[in-house]
């Protein structure tokens, strides 16, 4: 990989608003150059979307986060993706993923609360054909999300002069 | 009753000679102050990487603490050698050729008592480490300064070397990444000065402890030129490289009886390195690559950040290679190194080391780490900006 694009996604992985004017200040390029090598990246899909991790619970929107396994029988001429697909079209569910090992799925659903989230996988998950077995992990606490620590401790401090 | 004594008489000449720093009335200048941002330091602003720490606190808890080899744990010299063999072809015997040490402060100490006798002159390049020249005072040796210049980009060059070396010159030591100008030395002017070196018959300490802080071509030892291996002691750490600065740990590489040398005095000062520091060192060597990288190019970017900031302040500051310091020129303000980073903390609370700290060579500078968060940076160079604009009212 070029070393200048990987300049460029690691600014944009860590702060997805920073100006092309600054990361050209940062790499050494020009904005335009910058500007150009982003519009290539988004295009061929390199850079997929841009998002903001919020942190609900302080303006007092308590949502429920729930990991569900899945244990899934595959149909004739379907493979995962089909079930993946049907699944994952709720807004209900933040993430998909197939898994090796004693699952084969496993989602991560955000409700209202805890009942929500419960009829929303009895319901609309469960029920579905090709789903054998559901186990519901509420999650109680949420420590680091995507790389970024929640609540982190307070830095140590070094001292202001040294050589 | 028994007369009343001033101890200071009993302090050592030799002490007594090491010029006072003067880092050390800044030091108290900014001890008193709430709300400063400092560029100040000589430290990475990263913690140390957590598989590195997380080795260290492993050890601990199986019980590793005891003393290691006088030389230092075998399995870190061994991937030190492998280290240096794969990244320049170096071939360094893990058994007789590397002293694991406390930090490259003691390697710096030891490597320099190793080879000086009492009135040997050691050329010392500045602006410079702040220890060279103690170093040398202490071991009885007379440093000779030797200047490097903006208009060099701070490299040392044969014509300016030439003139200092006398026949009782002994060494000279080299630091390249240079702390404080970022200054690094490509493979063409470093041949130069081995001409020299081989002319004269001298002996190089050369701290490389910001070797993997290059940003721009690629770092040559010294010891990897032609010849140069039996002449020159390597001095390197891993303060700088995996943010390990408060675990203390530096090795030396040269030739059996250079090491040989440091390992007797090492072996009654020192006994041995930090085991847990040590452990810490083979896990960095071993896994710490990738997070060293991601540290190298974040420090790449702050220094594009902050080069870029000056000059656009009006501080004539050039491209650092290496390293994590920006050495901006402040001579046109008027003001000298001192003043401009005295009034520049009690106006602004910017945090800055005044060149002339680091040799005479380094007035009319000002040594900037940008080893700091990108808020701090952006602050620091408004905050000098403003400073700037009203000194020019």
């Amino acid at each position: 990989m070029d070393d200048k694009i990987r300049h460029i996604l690691e600014i944009l992985e860590n702060d997805a608003r920073a100006s092309p004017e600054e990361i050209a200040t940062l790499t050494g390029m020009s904005p335009q150059e910058v500007t150009q090598t982003i519009s290539k990246l988004e295009e061929t899909g390199v850079i997929r979307h841009y998002k903001t991790i919020v942190d609900w619970d302080l303006v007092g929107e308590n949502y429920v986060y729930a990991v569900i396994e899945l244990k899934v029988t595959l149909e004739r001429n379907q493979g995962y993706q089909a079930i993946a697909e049907r699944i994952y079209k709720f807004p209900e569910v933040r993430s998909v993923r197939l898994l090796s090992g004693d699952y084969d799925i496993s989602l991560t659903v955000r409700g209202k609360s805890m009942k929500d989230v419960a009829f929303f996988v009895a319901e609309k998950i469960a029920t579905l054909d090709q789903v054998q077995s559901t186990s519901t992990h509420f999650v109680l606490k949420t420590y680091k999300e995507d790389g970024v620590i929640l609540h982190e401790p307070e830095a140590i401090k070094r001292l202001p002069v040294s050589f | 009753m028994r007369p009343p004594c001033d101890p200071s008489k009993f302090v050592a000449e030799t002490v007594r000679s090491v010029p006072p720093s003067g880092i050390r009335r800044f030091f108290d200048l900014v001890s008193g102050l709430e709300d400063i941002i400092s560029l100040g330091v000589g430290e990475p602003d990263f913690i140390t990487p957590w598989h590195i720490r997380e080795m260290c606190i492993h050890s601990l808890e199986k019980g590793q603490t005891s003393y290691t080899s006088n030389y230092g744990l075998p399995e870190l010299r061994d991937e030190l050698t492998r280290t240096y063999y794969r990244r320049y072809g170096l071939d360094y015997d893990p058994a007789s050729e590397i002293l694991v040490t406390t930090g490259v402060s003691e390697a710096l100490d030891i490597a320099v008592r190793a080879v000086v006798n009492p009135g040997d002159e050691v050329i010392v390049v500045q602006p410079a480490y702040v220890a060279y020249v103690p170093a040398v005072v202490l071991a009885g040796g007379k440093p000779v300064i030797v200047s490097t210049h903006r208009d060099d980009e701070f490299s040392l060059t044969a014509e300016a070397l030439k003139p200092a070396i006398t026949s009782k010159t002994k060494a000279i030591i080299l630091n390249f990444p240079n702390n404080p100008t970022g200054a690094i030395m490509g493979q063409e002017g470093l041949e130069d000065i081995a001409d020299l070196v081989v002319e004269n018959d001298l002996f190089v300490i050369s701290d490389e402890v910001y070797e993997c802080l290059t940003y721009e071509g690629t770092h040559v030892p010294f010891s990897s030129l032609e010849g140069m291996k039996e002449r020159t002691v390597m001095l390197n750490g891993f303060s700088k490289a995996y943010a390990m600065t408060g675990l203390r740990l530096g090795f030396a590489m040269g030739a059996p009886e250079i090491i040989r040398s440091m390992m007797m005095i090492h072996q009654y000062s020192m006994l041995c390195a930090p085991i847990t520091a040590q452990v810490g060192a083979i896990e960095a060597l071993r896994n710490g690559k990738e997070e060293m990288e991601r540290m190298v190019r974040e420090y790449d970017r702050r220094r594009n950040f902050v080069v870029r900031g000056f000059n656009r302040i009006g501080l004539d500051c050039c491209n650092p290679k290496g390293a994590f310091y920006a050495f901006p020129y402040i001579g046109d303000t008027g003001l000298s190194s001192s003043e401009f980073a005295e009034r520049l903390l009690n106006d602004k609370k910017v945090v800055t080391i005044p060149g002339d700290v680091f040799g005479e060579a380094g007035e009319g500078f000002l040594r900037c780490a940008y080893a700091a968060s990108m808020d701090d940076l952006k602050k620091a160079i408004d905050r000098m900006g403003d400073f700037v604009d009203g000194l020019k009212r």
